[in-house]
């Protein structure tokens, strides 16, 4: 019974993404002034060839810097999850 | 469980190209497709083959996890170093410091489509350096502890 | 329909993960399709920045200047790192349940837990 309920939600989730979406057409970004902003401005300001660097580590910076961080805070959490165990070193 | 003799070979003769690979996608960053996390999630790769073809117990004798943990903070520690040497120089916070500047990594670049030249980019080569550092030592960690939590299954 | 295949491969995907999620009593089968969920969410990411016959936004010998949107991809790259931070997080706790209970099975671990 539980399992029929939840095929019946997966479908009603299913058919509205398939409503909302079906006439949404890729190819043409409708607000892309920050990005044409990025790809033009990018060589002269940052001095890169990559547009995609540049907005990861300059433009973002503050994203790849908490993105750092969370990488570190889960390697440290597994770390000190078998470290509680008595099996790391 | 160490794997046979082949595969150990293998393993050693591969590793320095993967390791070589790994940090040219690191420093070409700026210039080609990849960066920091790319290329250390290679490096880490190169690890992962060293830790599958010999034994985990093996790997553990060789290097301590200390100092994968050290080098890992180091390239946090590095990254952000690098954003707070501007301050001190006085420019923002993660402000481009280096950039069109003259000195390392401080050439311009002609605007369009051009050959890449490496001395370029202001500290965004720095910031590859420090991310693929600590991506790499992370990964290898959690794989060396992961491994010692099933050590006892066999493994 | 064939107009719209990124799309469909979204929902497809999206369809994939969340039944997965909901009918899967594994853990590990669980994080699976957390990962195809993720998937799906990066894809569709991508899919939206796409610019018709651009190429990737890297000016290093260009054939031509018309780009697709870089700021997408540099998200979808802080997207993909976190996933894998988090998916070695998630798999340490299915180790550790499975270590303290003997099993994976959430329905299992819940009636063990009374």
């Amino acid at each position: 019974m539980k399992k029929y309920l939840a095929v019946i939600v997966i479908l009603i989730i299913t058919s509205f993404m398939f409503i909302i979406g079906i006439d949404f057409v890729f190819g043409a970004p409708a607000n892309s002034d920050m990005d044409d902003y990025f790809i033009e401005h990018g060589q002269e300001q940052i001095a890169t060839n990559n547009i995609v660097t540049t907005v990861v580590f300059d433009y973002r910076g503050f994203d790849t810097l908490g993105e750092s961080t969370v990488l570190f805070t889960a390697v440290i959490g597994v770390a000190m999850m078998f470290r509680k165990l008595g099996e790391g070193d | 469980m160490r794997m046979s003799k082949i595969v150990r070979t293998g393993s050693d003769l591969m590793y320095p190209f993967i390791f070589i690979f790994g940090w040219y996608v690191i420093m070409h960053g700026h210039l080609t497709p990849g960066g920091g996390f790319q290329g250390g999630a290679v490096v880490a790769t190169g690890a992962a083959l060293v830790i599958v073809a010999y034994s985990y117990q093996e790997v553990n004798a060789m290097i301590k996890k200390a100092i994968l943990m050290f080098q890992e903070s180091g390239g946090l520690v590095l990254f952000i170093g690098a954003g707070l040497a501007g301050m001190i120089l006085g420019f923002p916070f993660f402000y481009n410091w280096l950039a069109n500047s003259g000195s390392l990594f401080g050439m311009s670049v002609i605007p369009g489509p051009n050959p890449g030249e490496l001395n370029t980019a202001g500290f965004l080569p720095l910031m590859n350096i420090a991310v693929g550092t600590e991506v790499w030592g992370g990964l290898t960690i959690v794989i060396l502890y992961m491994l010692s939590g099933v050590e006892k299954e066999g493994i | 329909m064939f107009w719209n295949l990124p799309y469909i491969s979204v929902v497809l995907l999206t369809l994939i993960g969340i039944s997965i999620i909901i009918l899967k009593k594994n853990l590990i089968k669980i994080f699976m399709g957390v990962n195809i969920l993720t998937s799906a969410v990066n894809l569709f990411i991508i899919a939206v920045g796409y610019r018709d016959g651009g190429i990737a936004p890297i000016y290093t010998n260009a054939p031509s200047t018309n780009m697709v949107l870089p700021t997408p991809q540099a998200l979808c790259l802080t997207s993909i790192v976190i996933g894998v931070a988090t998916t070695a997080l998630l798999l340490t706790f299915a180790m550790l349940l499975y270590r303290t209970y003997g099993t994976t099975d959430v329905d299992k671990i819940r009636e063990l837990r009374e």
